[in-house]
C-alpha cells in the first residue's frame, strides 16, 4: 500500500508540474505535428507507398517527441536539488522510478492519442479499422520506449550534454520495441487483424516490456545512489 | 548504541581521496559541529551520511543501520545547499508530497501544522515560485522537520538565509536537540554552530584533524579551533 501510495505521489507531482508549466509538453506535441505535417509534403498521401510505411512513420514521430518528454523526467528534479530530497526520503528505488516512468507513459500517451487524428488527415488514413488491438500495440509499445527512456534519463540526468546523450543511448536499445510496433501498427492501419507470425511481434512487446521493467526496477538504486 | 558511526571512511572521486580514514561517533542527542575549510570534505561527508552517495571504502552506520536502510531514512531530515522544493507545486502540495513519501499517518495535518509553525498558512495554496527568498527558505526548513527526524543532517544550514529563517531554525534545532534528536551541521559561520553544539568535528583535507567535546575556549574564540588544529594533517 505504501509502495503504491509513494508511487502515485511521485507520478501526480510530475504530471501536475508538466501540467502547470507544460514545457516538454507543448515542445513534445509541437514536434510531432510539425514531423507529420512535413512528411506528409514528401510523399503522396494517396498512394499505396504510404499504407506500407504509415506504421514506421507514426512511430518514428511517437518516438522523437518522447525522447523529449523523458529527458525531462529526471531531469525535472535537478532545480533545487530536489532529487537529493527525493533520494533521501523513504522512498524506494522502485517507487520513485514507477512513479516517473508512469507519469511520462501518461504523457506520452497523451501526444500520441493527439497526433493519431491529425496523421489520419495529412495522409488520409482510417487508422480505427482495429482500435482494440492498435489500442493494445500503443500502450505496449509505449510502455516499452518509457521504461527505457526513463531509465536512461536517470543515468543521464547529471551530464551537461544529456539532451543529445539521451536520444542516442535510448534510440539503439528501441529497436525491438520499434521494430515491432512498426509491423505492428502498419498492419493494423491496412485493416488486417493480428493473426498467426504476427502474434512474434506481439510477443516481443510484452517480453522487452516485462524484461526492461524489471531489470529497471532492480538497478535504478545503483543509478542514483551508486 | 551511537547515533551515527563513522568507520575508516574514504572516499574517491577518481584517484582525489575527498575524504581520508575519518572515523568517529557521534552520541544520540548531541549537536555536533561538523568544520574545516573549503573543500575540506564536509559536504561529501554528509552526503554519506544522508545516503546520497555511498563510501569507496569503510562503513557508516545510523542508529546501527546503513544509511540506504529504509528505517534508518525515515529518521533522517536533510537540509543541503539546494532548498529541494518544487518550484510548480504550492507550499501545501510540497509539504504533502513529502508527508506521503514518509508516509505520515496524517499528511494534511502536518502541512498545516508545519506552514503554520513556518508563518506560511497565509500563502498554503500559492505556488512556490511566487515565493520571495525568505518564504522558500521557511518552507524548505518545514519539508526538512515534517517528519519529526531523530537524525538532522544540515550543509551550511545558515548560509543565506534570512533574519528570521535564521532564527526559526535555530528555535526549531534547539526543540529538536531537546526532544533528543541528533544534530550534524556543517558550516563556516562558527559563532552560531558552537553556540548550538556540544561536539566539534574538525575536517582537513579529507582527514579529521579533531573530534570532541565542544570546550569553552572554542565559544570564547572561534579562530582556536582553526589556530590549535587545523593544519594538522
Amino acid at each position: 500500500m505504501n509502495f503504491l501510495t509513494q508511487t502515485l505521489s511521485v507520478a501526480a507531482k510530475d504530471l501536475r508540474s508538466e501540467f502547470r508549466t507544460k514545457e516538454s509538453f507543448n515542445a513534445a506535441a509541437s514536434f510531432a505535428i510539425v514531423i507529420l505535417l512535413l512528411f506528409s509534403f514528401a510523399v503522396d498521401p494517396t498512394s499505396d507507398q504510404i499504407r506500407e510505411m504509415s506504421g514506421g512513420l507514426l512511430w518514428i514521430v511517437y518516438s522523437f517527441s518522447a525522447a523529449l518528454i523523458l529527458n525531462r523526467s529526471f531531469a525535472r528534479e535537478l532545480p533545487n536539488d530536489c532529487l537529493d530530497a527525493l533520494i533521501a526520503s523513504p522512498v524506494s528505488g522502485a517507487a520513485l522510478f514507477l512513479g516517473k516512468a508512469l507519469a511520462s507513459f501518461v504523457l506520452i500517451l497523451l501526444i500520441e492519442a493527439l497526433c493519431l487524428p491529425v496523421f489520419g488527415i495529412f495522409y488520409d488514413l482510417n487508422w480505427a479499422t482495429q482500435p482494440a488491438w492498435l489500442a493494445l500495440v500503443v500502450l505496449l509499445a509505449t510502455w516499452g520506449m518509457t521504461v527505457i527512456g526513463t531509465m536512461f534519463s536517470a543515468l543521464t540526468v547529471n551530464l551537461r550534454l544529456r539532451e543529445i546523450m539521451l536520444p542516442m543511448l535510448v534510440y539503439p536499445m528501441l529497436i525491438p520495441t520499434l521494430m515491432a510496433a512498426m509491423q505492428l501498427t502498419t498492419l493494423l492501419i491496412a485493416g488486417q487483424a493480428i493473426a498467426g507470425d504476427d502474434f512474434v511481434w506481439l510477443r516481443l512487446l510484452i517480453g522487452v516490456d516485462i524484461i526492461f521493467t524489471a531489470l529497471a526496477v532492480a538497478l535504478i538504486e545503483v543509478v542514483l545512489v551508486g | 548504541m551511537q547515533a551515527v558511526t563513522v568507520g575508516r571512511l574514504w572516499k574517491y572521486f577518481g584517484d582525489y581521496a575527498a575524504l581520508r580514514d575519518v572515523d568517529f561517533t557521534i552520541a544520540p542527542g548531541s549537536c555536533t559541529a561538523l568544520l574545516g575549510r573549503n573543500g575540506a570534505g564536509k559536504t561529501t561527508l554528509l552526503r554519506i551520511l544522508a545516503g546520497l552517495s555511498v563510501p569507496s571504502k569503510g562503513e557508516v552506520t545510523l542508529h546501527g543501520k546503513p544509511p540506504r536502510d529504509g528505517d534508518a531514512r525515515r529518521q533522517i531530515g536533510i537540509i543541503g545547499h539546494g532548498i529541494a522544493i518544487y518550484d510548480e507545486l504550492s507550499a501545501t502540495e510540497n509539504l504533502l508530497l513529502f508527508a506521503r513519501l514518509y508516509a505520515l499517518a496524517d499528511p494534511r495535518a502536518a502541512a498545516r501544522h508545519w506552514l503554520e509553525k513556518t508563518g506560511l498558512d497565509h500563502v498554503a495554496n500559492s505556488l512556490v515560485r511566487e515565493f520571495s527568498r525568505g518564504m522558500r527558505q521557511r518552507l524548505a526548513i518545514a519539508r526538512a522537520f515534517l517528519h519529526s527526524p531523530t537524525l538532522l543532517l544540515l550543509d551550511e544550514p545558515f548560509t543565506s538565509l534570512d533574519d528570521r529563517a535564521i532564527a526559526l531554525l535555530q528555535q526549531l534545532l534547539n526543540e529538536a536537540i531537546a526532544q533528543g534528536s541528533t544534530v550534524v551541521m556543517s558550516t563556516h559561520q562558527l559563532r552560531e554552530a558552537l553556540e548550538l553544539a556540544t561536539g566539534v568535528a574538525l575536517l582537513h583535507r579529507g582527514k579529521l584533524a579533531h573530534a570532541g567535546p565542544r570546550t569553552p575556549e572554542m565559544l570564547a574564540d572561534t579562530s582556536y579551533l582553526y589556530r590549535t588544529y587545523g593544519d594538522a594533517s
